[in-house]
């Protein structure tokens, strides 16, 4: 089971899961829209880009499209 | 009669007109065959600059800005003005000695500027590439999200949505076949002028830019290099210079591109390419940034970089508004202000005759 964090905690997630189903797990949005509201997925396969995290500090990562990996570094943080 | 104004063409330019007009208590029609603001006005960047490529451009420019300053308190979030300052760089040594004679020129003309050195520089904009010389920044320059600022100048206004066919004196014949009269009649349809007067010197000269995704913080100020001049008072075929502006969302617009005799609407890649590779050359960061759209659009180009602005010739209630090139979103204010000064008659800030069509010889009746 690949260990990853999220915002900084570490939680364990199981193998094949998308970053952005790990995210859901965790009881996160994303990311804040504009006008600062939560955000999250919504077509699940790299359409509408609203799963949008920062992941290894590469920002506007599609969650959707990425399987966690051991010690990836997730960040909702980003606007 | 219709209304006491009709002005065919609902861009920046057209809008800023109706409001002008309408603030004189007089009743404004506004005919648009597409969207409001949706023609240049949504394509370009939405900046708000003082330029001097000539002393009539610079009165213009400063004008339209004086004018813009006394809005931005009653504008709505929408508009997304911000007064972001417009910082020219100076690459090189060359360019910062080239720029410094502008200085004295804006301060004597009563624009606020400053000269940076290089430690300024990059403590103004530490994304810049390093070993750039110096740059010169004029404060009081701004950006608004330009449609929007259209269909906010616009209210009040009545809107038809119609294509014209034909222009008379102080009428117009609707392609449906209906006629609006008018007191005043102002043409303000952009890089379309010729179509209803095929004499004017206007042309359409093609832009591209794109946009990236929110990447607040990474640029503080409408950045362009110092060789955006040869860029844009040039008159050659194609050219790119580097400009980019960051939206209050936190994206970043990047362009400039010029082109005459491109007459299609598509996306170049290599003028994308092209324009991309500029801006990187600047602000290393942008290329690993997400760009998340690109577009074009037409600016309405003339000879000598000035728009026309007055009596349309033959007529006496006929006006024109058009060829505003690249700084229509500035210069649509004092298009407004001087239109409204001719019409009634009095002397205004601005040399009217900078401006009339009557300049070009051939478009003399």
């Amino acid at each position: 089971m690949p260990r990853i964090k999220i915002n900084g905690v570490l939680i364990k997630v199981a193998e094949n899961t998308s970053v952005a189903a790990a995210v859901m797990n965790a009881d996160l949005a994303s990311r804040v829209s504009v006008s600062m509201e939560p955000r999250g997925p919504l077509c699940g396969m790299g359409i509408c880009f609203e799963c949008r995290v920062t992941v290894n500090g590469v920002r506007h990562e599609r969650g959707c499209l990425l399987k966690v990996v051991e010690g990836m570094q997730v960040s909702t943080d980003a606007v | 009669m219709t209304s006491d104004v009709v002005v065919v063409g609902g861009g920046i330019v057209g809008a800023a007109c109706a409001k002008a007009f309408l603030k004189q208590g007089l009743s404004v029609t506004i005919v648009e065959r597409d969207l409001i603001g949706g023609g240049a006005t949504a394509a370009g960047m939405g900046h708000i600059v003082v330029m001097d490529d000539s002393e009539a451009q610079f009165a213009l420019t400063k004008r339209s800005i004086e004018l813009w300053d006394e809005l931005v308190a009653t504008m709505p979030d929408e508009v997304e003005y911000e007064r972001s300052g417009t910082l020219w760089v100076a690459a090189n040594e060359r360019e910062l000695r080239a720029v410094e004679p502008k200085l004295e020129y804006y301060l004597e003309r009563g624009v606020e500027a400053e000269l940076l050195d290089g430690r300024q520089l990059y403590e103004a904009e530490p994304g810049l590439k390093p070993g750039m010389a110096g740059g010169f920044l004029v404060p009081g320059d701004a950006v608004i999200y330009a449609p929007c600022a259209a269909a906010w100048l616009n209210r009040g206004a009545r809107v038809i949505r119609a294509e014209v066919a034909e222009v008379d004196d102080g009428e117009v014949l609707l392609s449906s076949g209906e006629r609006l009269s008018c007191q005043s009649l102002i043409v303000a349809t952009g890089a379309w002028a010729t179509e209803l007067f095929s004499r004017l010197p206007v042309k359409p000269r093609k832009g591209h830019l794109a946009i990236t995704d929110r990447y607040p913080g990474a640029v503080r100020h409408q950045l362009i290099e110092l060789g955006y001049l040869k860029s844009a008072h040039g008159n050659s075929t194609e050219s790119v210079a580097f400009n980019v502006q960051p939206r209050k969302t936190g994206q970043l617009l990047i362009g400039s591109s010029r082109q005459f005799g491109v007459e299609h609407s598509r996306v170049e890649p290599h003028m994308i390419s092209k324009m991309l590779a500029r801006a990187v050359e600047y602000i290393p960061a942008l290329a690993d940034m997400s760009v998340i759209r690109t577009w074009t659009g037409f600016r309405a180009a003339t000879p000598d970089k000035l728009p026309i602005v007055g009596l349309c010739p033959g007529y006496e209630r006929t006006w024109l508004a058009t060829g505003h090139e690249g700084l229509g979103i500035t210069t649509s204010m004092g298009t407004a202000e001087l239109l409204v000064d001719l019409i009634q008659g009095r002397a205004g800030v601005l040399q009217a005759d900078d401006f009339g069509a009557e300049r070009f010889p051939h478009c003399r009746v």
